[in-house]
């Protein structure tokens, strides 16, 4: 009994003393960045902590973004949450009704007194998470958007000009060119939901969703399977029986088909250019998304995907002064210069992206700014200005399976669209049940 | 069966049996009933506001398509897995029984297989097909066989299939193999003697007394492709392509864990919890009497 | 042998080679792509002879993990699947033989009922109650812990039940000897029953060793943090970015570290393997 009393006062005098090395109040940052990015966020973090001695912003790395969302809210149901969470773009909905949960982030700025000028950032990447009323709930870190790739030597082997096609017609007469050339992967794809669905509806300015894609409340239904959207599906599903579409996966997988030069054309995020410059194996181009011709208002502008920082509820009230501070140093132009150009997302305000562009980096890295430009085509519209689905992470998952049911020829396009509405609009309700 | 001789002791027991009692108590039927009571329940992802909603999970679910569906390739997917698995081991096990030189090496061969995780499995397998780099793939494609279980539902299932019936071959093996030991000699010899062929021999006296283990090979295999084959499907298709490869079991864990819905996770598990209990029943009832109570 | 025939004989021998050549070949591919660098395995073919970066790749997961997934250290994971698979059966036969000993050894009221307690579990696979047993591991503030990694695991019916078999064989005159020479039931425990149970302990442990360290679903529940992962986790984990951006030649090295321990166990420990497995039927 005294033995355990004595290394109890030992134990005790031993946090008392770490307590007092450690006066910095310590800001708990959970992501999704692995490797080369997981670098950069850790350098961020370094340089914020270096600015300042009264808070300490610890990065932590919590798997992928499914993983960190499903940490966080773990965590939150043990009363131990993180101070900030970086949560996909998908998830977005779901943080918005936890109210208890999450912090707006206008709020945060507004009670530490931080400067914060929401005009100040680019409206298509803010848009997607703040509310009807213009607060901003969270804020964007990474955000890219779908483009359209081309290999530029698959392209002179077949005999074509290395000039990406415009439109998917011209997209198609090309792919039976490079078919016929003896190309085995013609056209593959990374994201399939995102891109075909979301991009596309945004691109066309078609909406996925009634209510402004939900941005207008819980009861919105979807809208996804008009014949528009039928009619570019089955033309996929027809390049696949034709074999001029490889499907690659759920996710990022078209990424390596592209970056390894199995494949000719790729759609996929503005964020694959560091992994197909890094891979090195194939000349390039990187262009805007293939669009319909003959459909009114195409091509509007397209709408990001990536991820935002949401500020947990529940931590002790001086600690959100510092994340203030650290969410107002994210947004300084140098530090998202630094972002912006070290890892191919875009910028998140304005004043960045001009810096950028004065200081010549455009003209040295082509492709860079054909993120911002495709996002900024055309003043946004209710259609094209982002998306707010309750559990979106489910009904993603839905659609892509759908997908995957027309792309392997299982069920026509219009089944397949059909179902995925009918599947989402249930999911849709559920969510509305669950947060009335 | 009881013991004569006993002890006496007015807390002993109770003590020795605490420690068990407890761990069952707080992690399997607290949870079991929790389990029970969510599955009325509509939550929020976060536990923020719940509602008791009766029977409206279990209504919605066995309304759902999709949910059958799942019902649909448990059953295939326990089917293919135990079916090929108890044919390929029995094989392997008549054969090694036949053979007397090298007999443990063979069986060494065999037996590694059991040692290595379903995820695992599900890996190495995974590797060998892979879409665009899989050196099994390749052979396939130079046979003209467009191989991408990425998109082709049928070739997932296999896939899976074939990487759950790997890892489990080791078990069924040895208990093929103990049940044609304990066959005794004398009955192959007279069958021998009367001129019945070893194939035969196999079909009329082999095969017949093999039943028992055969049988409890199949429960103790269905029950494998339920459960524990979750690291091979969370490892490779996870579910796809177009749920072609969702079972219940990771229907389960993708709705509570990934999509963050307790009330339908939840009425899953309660299904499950009578699949088992089924399956459990039948396993006693029927195969082996170990607790005679 | 019944009787000789030869072409039997070698039927046999063929169907078990070809049998051993089949189930040994993924094992092999996994060994040559972990000698590989990773662009000769993304280069199709990948090679079918071994490479000379064995070294390298080993130490690479080892110290640092993978770079593109998840970063961490493999030798910790390796760590903690062997604290899961110690752990486990360790837990697993103390408490499994001692509950045994209570309700074989003893006649007590709710002796019944705490004995179809331990039986009901075989009804509840961790599978079928994954979100409650969540919460209640997070509610006890165990998630990312060893604790929660083992302690819900070592309850066993199985086990159980193999210690009440095997002491309703042991005859009654040692007990009655044991009580006549005034020795109290734990005196009987340690000097009688436990020697006795050695062979069935050992088998035991085998079998759970390897069901420890090759736990899946329940470790991907509960730890979120890297250093809390075990080595099969792990490996799920470094797979991204589809089938040519996986660091292959990383994964498979981990896969056979990850291998390593149990297969071992199986080999060298044959005879208890066998006998665990055949008599606890799971």
């Amino acid at each position: 009994m005294k033995r355990k009393a004595i290394a109890a006062a030992l134990l005790g005098a031993g946090l008392i003393t770490l307590g007092s090395a450690q006066a910095a109040t310590e800001i708990q940052w959970w992501h999704s960045m692995g490797g080369a990015l997981g670098e950069r966020v850790k350098a961020i973090a370094e340089k914020f902590n270096a600015s300042q001695k009264d808070y300490t912003v610890v990065p932590v790395y919590k798997g992928s973004y499914p993983v960190s969302m499903t940490a966080a809210i773990a965590a939150f149901r043990a009363k131990n949450p993180p101070h900030i969470v970086q949560v996909y773009e998908v998830g977005t909905a779901t943080m918005m009704a936890a109210k208890g949960a999450i912090v707006p982030v206008a709020k945060v700025m507004k009670d530490s007194g931080e400067k914060f000028d929401p005009k100040a950032y680019l409206p298509t990447v803010t848009g997607y998470y703040t509310d009807l009323k213009g607060n901003m709930l969270s804020l964007p870190f990474n955000s890219s958007t779908a483009l359209f790739y081309i290999n530029k030597d698959a392209f002179k082997k077949a005999g074509l000009e290395p000039v990406a096609p415009k439109t998917w017609k011209e997209l198609r007469a090309v792919a039976e060119k490079l078919k016929a050339a003896g190309q085995a992967c013609v056209y593959t794809t990374s994201w399939p939901s995102w891109v075909h669905v979301e991009n596309f509806s945004a691109w066309h300015n078609v909406p996925i969703g009634t209510k402004q894609n939900g941005m207008g409340g819980f009861d919105t239904v979807f809208e996804f399977n008009s014949p528009l959207h039928v009619r570019h599906i089955q033309m996929l599903a027809d390049m696949a029986k034709q074999g001029l579409f490889v499907y690659a996966g759920r996710t990022s997988q078209g990424d390596a088909k592209f970056a390894g030069g199995e494949c000719a054309m790729f759609t996929g995020s503005a964020s694959a250019i560091g992994g197909i410059k890094k891979a090195g194996k194939v000349d390039w181009s990187v262009n805007f998304l293939p669009y319909h011709d003959d459909v009114k208002g195409a091509p509007q502008n397209s709408i990001i995907g990536g991820a935002s920082l949401w500020v947990m509820a529940g931590k002790p009230k001086g600690d959100y002064t510092g994340v203030a501070k650290f969410l107002g140093f994210l947004s300084l132009p140098e530090t998202q210069v630094e972002w912006h150009t070290g890892t191919g997302y875009v910028p998140i305000t304005l004043a960045a992206y001009e810096q950028t562009r004065a200081s010549g980096f455009y003209d040295k890295n082509p492709g860079f700014d054909m993120a911002v430009k495709q996002l900024t085509l055309h003043n946004p519209t209710a259609n094209s200005k982002g998306l707010r689905f309750g559990n979106f992470v489910q009904i993603r998952d839905i659609i892509k399976e759908e997908l995957e049911a027309a792309f392997s020829g299982k069920k026509d396009a219009k089944a397949a669209l059909d179902d995925a509405v009918k599947r989402g609009n249930d999911t849709l309700r559920k969510f509305q049940a669950a947060n009335k | 069966m009881e013991k004569r001789v006993v002890f006496r002791s007015a807390w002993l027991p109770y003590l020795l049996v605490a420690p068990q009692i407890a761990i069952t108590v707080v992690f399997f039927f607290w949870p079991a009933v929790q389990a029970v009571w969510y599955s009325f329940l509509l939550q929020d992802a976060f536990g923020l506001k719940t509602q008791f909603v009766g029977l409206q999970n279990f209504v919605a679910l066995f309304n759902d398509p999709h949910y059958l569906q799942s019902f649909k390739i448990t059953a295939l997917f326990s089917v293919l897995v135990a079916g090929s698995g108890i044919v390929i081991s029995l094989l392997l096990a008549a054969m090694a029984d036949r053979v007397i030189r090298g007999a443990l090496a063979y069986k060494t061969l065999l037996i590694w297989p059991y040692a290595v995780a379903p995820a695992i499995a599900g890996v190495l397998w995974a590797f060998m097909f892979a879409p665009s780099i899989g050196i099994v793939t390749y052979a396939l494609k130079k046979m003209g066989v467009d191989w991408n279980w990425v998109v082709n539902g049928d070739q997932a299932m296999l896939l899976v299939v074939i990487a759950a019936v790997w890892n489990q071959i080791s078990y069924n093996f040895l208990f093929f193999l103990a049940g044609l030991q304990s066959i005794p000699k004398s009955l192959i010899e007279a069958a021998a003697i009367d001129g019945a062929g070893p194939v035969r021999r196999f079909g009329s006296i082999v095969l017949p007394l093999l039943s028992p283990t055969t049988f409890f090979l199949l429960v103790i295999n269905i029950v494998y492709a339920f459960f524990a084959t979750f690291g091979v499907i969370d490892a490779t298709t996870q579910g796809g392509p177009a749920g072609a490869t969702q079972i219940l079991v990771y229907k389960v864990f993708y709705d509570g864990v990934k999509a963050g819905d307790l009330g339908g996770s939840s009425a899953q598990s309660v299904v499950l919890m009578f699949i088992v209990i089924t399956l459990t029943v039948i396993q006693f009832r029927f195969i082996e009497r170990r607790v005679q109570y | 042998m019944v009787e000789n025939r030869p072409w039997l004989n070698f039927f046999a021998h063929a169907v078990l080679i070809l049998g051993a050549v089949v189930i040994a070949f993924p094992l092999y591919v996994a060994f040559v792509a972990s000698t590989l660098p990773y662009e000769q395995i993304v280069a199709v073919p990948m090679p079918l002879m071994p490479g000379d970066r064995l070294l390298e790749n080993y130490g690479q997961v080892l110290l640092h993990g993978s770079t593109k997934g998840s970063g961490a250290a493999v030798s910790r994971m390796l760590f903690n699947s062997m604290v899961m698979a110690l752990v486990i059966p360790f837990g697993k036969i103390t408490i499994s033989i001692i509950s045994a000993f209570a309700i074989v050894y003893f006649r007590f009221p709710l002796r019944n009922f705490f004995f179809w307690m331990i039986f009901v579990t075989l009804m509840l696979p961790v599978e079928v109650r994954i979100i409650p047993t969540f919460q209640v591991i997070a509610d006890l503030g165990m998630l990312n812990t060893y604790a929660g990694l083992t302690l819900p695991l070592i309850a066993s019916a199985t086990a159980t039940f193999l210690f009440r078999q095997f002491f309703m064989t042991v005859p009654d005159e040692l007990a009655e000897a044991a009580r006549i020479d005034g020795a109290g039931p734990m005196r009987f425990f340690w000097d009688v029953v436990l020697p006795l149970s050695k062979t069935t302990m050992a088998a035991l442990f085998v079998i759970q060793f390897i069901y420890g360290w090759n736990q899946y679903l329940w470790p991907l529940l509960i730890t979120s943090e890297e250093s809390m992962y075990t080595s099969v986790i792990g490996i799920a984990r470094m797979i991204v970015g589809g089938d040519a951006a996986t660091e292959w030649h990383l994964v498979m090295s981990t896969a056979l570290l990850a291998m390593l321990p149990p297969a071992l166990v199986v080999l060298l420990m044959q005879k208890w393997f066998v006998k665990g497995l055949v008599e606890t039927e799971k």
